[in-house]
């Protein structure tokens, strides 16, 4: 009983990362109907930026912490001008495939920078771990979790009261709509990438202190199309619950298919399968708009 | 086709209808394939494995472009299909099955593996179609890794060299002859049944899956019938590709394949078996080249050797923005401008 408890608290906490990596997902879904293969290389590079600047740069971590946002939202920028603009208008094809064109230039700019080894933060939290119902709980778990809690809220406030976040949620729900009554769109999509970059970054950074970072960081956006699938493309409320569910589900299937059958590495393809139900059942998520085509 | 000549006159409905209509292509067809066919007396087998590898690229490309470009179903799971085939072929061809008969077989257990994954479809459009795939690319790459006493899980399956007739196709040289018969035969399955009934109903799929259906299209049925018959010939392209290397692991068979494929037929030309043709080309022959670079430039720039791995990918990755950017028809259309210049050069009009 004790093991599967274990394996759900690591659950939620793996999971609050893909909430985030979502978050940035579906922030971009929403407000430009574009979907980003090139998620997980944004978590990877917002990670090694930090890494650079705290252990080849010395510079205190917060100074590098918040100079890795402001990198990860020149980067955006970027991206979204030269890249995801000129695309606007093109079948969804060429949209997916331009993303995954761009992960693999942002995964060759990490490895031809940094190398492919693992390499480990400098630990910024304390040590000890906490006890938590007689289990133990090291302190950066504890801070993932609490730190993806208070981006959801500050997320979902800005998307409710703030004037910008309802310019984007207009944009999203009817471009043309949204621009004759005077919304810049260009510059909210160039606004929804940056706050993808930022929380993508933010995911990086949080994970490098748990686990390093090596090149494998960039799979991580794989594991993010179950969680945003199961929540809804469109719903941050679902990418936060998928996230959380996906971490927790894949948890138990790996320690259940080690425990009872003796299989590994389970983790891998345990939230694949269950995408490839939710998608039988329920194509549109538990909080995703649904799209009704009438002829 | 829309690229014939002007002045060219049919005097039966027959000829129309042919593939290659005029004399002209015929003769430069005719002319390509004697070239391709001296090849192995005067290349090296260096030379002739990239020509091998394209061969067998062909075959993906093409086949992904019959599902993807014809029929509007994109699949991020192709590379995975491939390696139902090729692991198919393979056990098939080490337990004693004559090598035409395993690389069918090969074939036929793709063909149904992808139709099992092409049944979402029916539901699923667009990204969700393209995440449903992914997720068949990633629990197929779990089942090669995982079903050890029948794939060799990470270590691998060996393969013999084909044998037909107490002959072994044991050499570059040697086998280059079977994928090119092979690969011709794929070509011409697809480019065919683009012209038949059921390539104008995944034509018609694609362009508007609605009135499709209001024309009479049943659209379960030919989109099954466009994943399996991709997963069939994608299952063949893997079967050659086991035969050919000798042994296959799973890493052989992941993402990265099956982006490669998309990349060609995005490269290439979606929708045109001559642009699949052209994207497996580019694709094959881009790492090569840039190999060829490092080396010519790795008395001036020694470093150049050590990011060149990674270097690959960023380049891949770049051809495929810029492709789609810029050229989003691909090559194909190039090639038709390139043509249409020199129909009426030197004139501009």
């Amino acid at each position: 009983m004790e093991y599967y408890l274990q394996l759900i608290i690591n659950g939620l906490v793996v999971g609050s990362i893909y909430s985030l990596v979502a978050l940035g997902f579906v922030i971009i879904f929403k407000a430009t109907k574009v979907v980003n293969f090139a998620q997980g290389e944004l978590v990877m590079v917002g990670a090694y930026v930090c890494f650079s600047l705290t252990v080849q740069y010395q510079l205190p971590f917060l100074v590098s912490f918040l100079l890795t946002l402001v990198f990860s939202i020149a980067l955006a920028i970027l991206v979204e001008r030269l890249i995801l603009r000129p695309l606007i208008g093109e079948p969804i094809i060429s949209v997916i495939m331009v993303t995954i064109g761009l992960s693999s230039m942002l995964k060759s700019f990490v490895q031809m920078t940094w190398g492919t080894q693992i390499q480990v933060f400098p630990p910024i939290l304390p040590q000890e771990p906490y006890i938590l119902l007689g289990l133990p709980i090291a302190p950066v778990y504890v801070a993932a979790f609490g730190l993806s809690l208070l981006l959801f809220g500050v997320f979902t406030l800005f998307f409710k009261y703030s004037s910008l976040g309802i310019a984007m949620r207009a944009t999203a729900f009817d471009q043309q709509a949204a621009q004759s009554m005077g919304i810049g769109i260009k510059s909210i999509f160039a606004l929804s990438w940056c706050i993808a970059a930022v929380v993508s970054s933010i995911g990086g950074i949080i994970l490098g202190n748990i686990n390093g970072i090596n090149a494998q960081l960039g799979h991580l956006g794989l594991k993010v199309f179950p969680a945003v699938i199961l929540g809804g493309l469109d719903s941050l409320l679902g990418a936060a619950l998928g996230g959380l569910i996906i971490g927790v589900l894949e948890n138990i299937c790996e320690g259940a298919a080690k425990d009872l059958f003796g299989l590994g590495g389970f983790k891998e393809v345990a939230s694949f399968a269950i995408l490839v139900i939710i998608l039988m059942i329920k194509p549109y998520g538990l909080f995703g708009t649904k799209e009704i085509e009438r002829v | 086709m829309s690229m014939h000549k002007c002045g060219l006159f049919y005097t039966t409905y027959a000829r129309e209808d042919g593939l290659f209509p005029s004399k002209f292509q015929k003769t430069c067809l005719a002319l390509f394939f004697a070239v391709l066919l001296a090849c192995p007396q005067f290349l090296d087998s260096y030379v002739m494995s990239i020509l091998n590898l394209i061969l067998i690229a062909v075959i993906g490309a093409v086949s992904l472009n019959l599902l993807t470009g014809v029929c509007g179903q994109m699949s991020l799971g192709h590379g995975a299909f491939v390696g139902v085939g090729a692991y198919g072929a393979a056990v098939l061809s080490n337990l004693g099955i004559p090598f035409f008969l395993a690389l069918l077989g090969g074939g036929a257990v793709a063909a149904m593996i992808g139709m099992v994954f092409g049944i979402p479809s029916l539901r699923l459009k667009g990204i969700y179609l393209a995440i449903s795939t992914l997720a068949a690319q990633l629990i197929l790459e779990y089942v090669f890794l995982h079903a050890g006493s029948l794939t060799g899980g990470a270590n691998g399956l060996p393969v013999d060299a084909p044998e037909i007739m107490g002959y072994s196709f044991d050499t570059d040289s040697k086998i280059f002859y079977l994928i090119l018969l092979v690969t011709v035969l794929c070509v011409l399955v697809v480019t065919n049944v683009i012209r038949t009934r059921p390539g104008r109903a995944f034509v018609a799929i694609r362009d508007y899956h609605q009135s499709a259906e209001n024309v009479g299209v049943n659209l379960f049925a030919f989109k099954l019938q466009a994943f399996g018959l991709s997963s069939f010939l994608a299952g063949i392209a893997g079967g050659l590709w086991a035969h050919y290397t000798m042994y296959i692991t799973p890493e052989q068979f992941s993402m990265g394949l099956s982006i490669s494929y998309l990349a060609m037929i995005i490269i290439g030309g979606m929708g045109s078996v001559l642009g699949s043709i052209f994207g497996a080309i580019f694709i094959t022959l881009l790492p090569e080249m840039l190999n060829l670079l490092t080396t010519s430039l790795g008395g001036i720039a020694p470093d150049l050797s050590a990011i060149i791995v990674p270097m690959k990918e960023g380049v891949f990755g770049l051809m495929l923005v810029l492709f789609l950017i810029f050229e989003p028809e691909g090559l194909a259309r190039k090639w038709r401008l390139t043509k249409a210049y020199w129909k009426l050069f030197p004139f501009a009009y």
